[in-house]
């Protein structure tokens, strides 16, 4: 579905990713890992039109999405909820959700219904302000921005930061949910081991190189990665 | 009694007018965080606009006033296009000193194209009619202004709170990235900040011209800063706050020179000393919120 082909990205010299190449396929959930600086977020900004890459390609159901602005990328069905969440704070949950509908032409309302049956705890916080959330609401009303977009493919770059195990949980039984209903997932997690549990399909990612792939049960069991982001 | 009432409506209708022009530099501070230097030019070529439509062209007021504020929400949408955009990921001290240069551009710009001799505003006899209200005699234009304002004002505050192109200026002056991932059109979103503070400017500006008619290409640097003074003290960002901003601004400055005419010749003095009260008690003024650098 999500094809990245030799992707290299650099910040005014420095080189943050470094002709990196993967697979999403349709239906799957895929992990990125890899640890701080390793140029995660930086692959997923490049995906999203943040960032413009210096080399190499990127393509999206066959057509090629390299280098084009983030509207364009969130009609095509790409969508990113950024690391840090980034709720608009000083508006309502209700209005953060409108404003991810921002490009949609048909009716979105309905399916306001939706994204808040996967998070009930937003529905009921509908006309607070986002700022006024805790970490882990915040967490799911950005999930919930991101998907009222009706996305094709959600990614997630590193939505257990700062959070209680307990909402970590929770916040994993969603993304599993999201996928068994069809959304595909490109998932960037710090937490390897519960990223690699939940994935169908992971990548290593070491200062701007992929260093390993496999499935995420293979990865669990690496003993490179055991040693390198499992802490055994 | 029924003086002190008049000069009540009296400043009421000045605050509407500095309220009017308030907006303009609160919105665009609100989404860009930069104070439009400019905004009081605007204001000021908003007055030729009505000058030009009625004097030389002969158009009724009310088509004047419709023109003059289509032509001033271009110029501020023009203005942000050549002077702002630009410099849209430069620091903000480039931005304010391109601020400061576009001001001194449409000055001397008006210098150029409407002469530094003052004109003379033309007079719209049905607004400046008085009418005789409850033993009150009051200029008809004290209504149209403050009737202007309550619907103005309300239509506002629906664009912003209530539409899409509301919702989405509000994220956008929290945080340019992710409304940028959310797919929100940036640049048409700050055009039509720029349009709607300065279509309120022209309509300010044609009202004012009513009240003061001489006007000069620089006819704008008083009531300019003093708008400017009624954002703050609003606290800058807040469009209530404008609004309130501007009306306790006004009728101080009436009442004050009613109740005490020999300090009349300070009358623009009272402006600052309220700056400087409100910015010692409530540094955000009064509706602001706790300032933060934009992500
Ligand atoms: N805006 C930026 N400007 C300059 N360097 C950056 C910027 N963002 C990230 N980097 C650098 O790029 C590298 C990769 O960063 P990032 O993609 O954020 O990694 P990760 O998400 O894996 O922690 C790091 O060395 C980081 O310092
Ligand atoms: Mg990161």
């Amino acid at each position: 579905m999500l094809k990245v082909d030799q992707l290299s990205v650099s910040y005014g010299g420095i080189k943050a990713v470094q002709g990196i190449s993967f697979e999403v396929p349709e239906g799957k959930i895929v992990t990125l890992i890899g640890a701080n600086g390793a140029g995660k977020s930086t692959t997923l900004r490049t995906i999203s039109g943040l960032v413009k890459p210096g080399g190499g390609n990127i393509s999206f159901l066959g057509e090629d999405i390299t280098g084009k602005d983030s509207a364009q990328i969130v009609k095509r069905g790409v969508t990113l909820v950024p690391e840090g969440r980034r709720v608009f704070p000083n508006l309502t949950v209700y209005e953060n959700i409108r404003i991810g509908a921002y490009l949609r032409k048909d009716d979105w309302t309905k399916d306001v219904d939706w994204v808040y049956s996967l998070f009930p705890r937003l529905k009921e916080r509908s006309w607070q302000t986002a700022g006024t959330l805790s970490g882990g609401e915040q967490q799911m009303l950005a999930v919930a921005r991101a998907l009222i977009s009706r996305p094709k493919l959600i990614m997630m770059d590193e939505p257990s930061l700062g959070l209680a195990p307990l909402v970590i949980k929770d916040i994993f039984e969603i993304i599993k949910e999201i996928r068994n209903q069809g959304v595909t997932v490109l998932l960037i997690e710090q937490n390897a081991n519960m990223a690699l549990k939940i994935a169908d399909i992971g990548y290593v990612l070491e200062t701007g190189h992929i260093t390993l792939s496999g499935t995420g049960q293979e990865l669990l069991a690496n003993p490179e990665v055991k040693e390198a982001y499992l802490g055994k | 009694m029924l003086t002190l009432v008049q000069q009540l409506i009296n400043g009421l209708t000045l605050g509407c007018l500095f309220g009017l022009v308030a907006i303009g530099y609160t919105m665009v501070y609100g989404i860009l965080l930069l104070i439009n230097f400019a905004h009081c030019d605007i204001f000021m070529m908003s007055m030729y606009f009505a000058f030009y439509s009625i004097s030389v062209f002969y158009l009724p007021w009310y088509v004047s006033l419709v023109l003059a504020i289509l032509g001033t929400a271009l110029l501020g949408v023009l203005l942000e296009r050549v002077a702002y955009r630009p410099l849209r990921t430069a620091p903000r001290t480039s931005v304010l000193i391109s601020a400061v240069g576009s001001s001194y551009l449409l000055e001397n710009l008006g210098i150029v194209l409407f002469g530094a001799v003052a004109k003379s505003f033309p007079t719209v006899d049905y607004l400046q009619e008085m009418v005789t209200i409850a033993g009150l005699r009051i200029q008809r234009l004290a209504f149209f202004v403050i009737i202007t304002m309550i619907v103005l004002v309300g239509a506002l505050l629906y664009i912003v709170n209530k539409t899409k192109v509301g919702i989405a200026m509000r994220a956008v002056s929290r945080d340019f990235e992710t409304s940028k991932l959310m797919g929100v059109n940036i640049n048409l979103t700050i055009s039509i900040t720029f349009a709607i503070g300065s279509g309120l400017a022209a309509v300010g500006g044609f009202m004012w011209g009513l009240r003061y008619p001489q006007i000069t290409p620089l006819v704008g640097a008083m009531p300019g800063l003093k708008c400017f003074i009624a954002a703050v003290i609003g606290g800058i960002g807040s469009i209530k706050g404008a609004i309130m901003g501007g009306l306790i601004l006004g009728v101080m400055e009436i009442m004050i020179v009613y109740l005490f005419p020999s300090a009349s010749g300070y009358r623009d003095v009272f402006a600052f000393i309220a700056l400087i009260l409100i910015l010692c008690i409530k540094p955000t003024g009064l509706f602001g919120e706790e300032l933060s650098d934009k992500a």
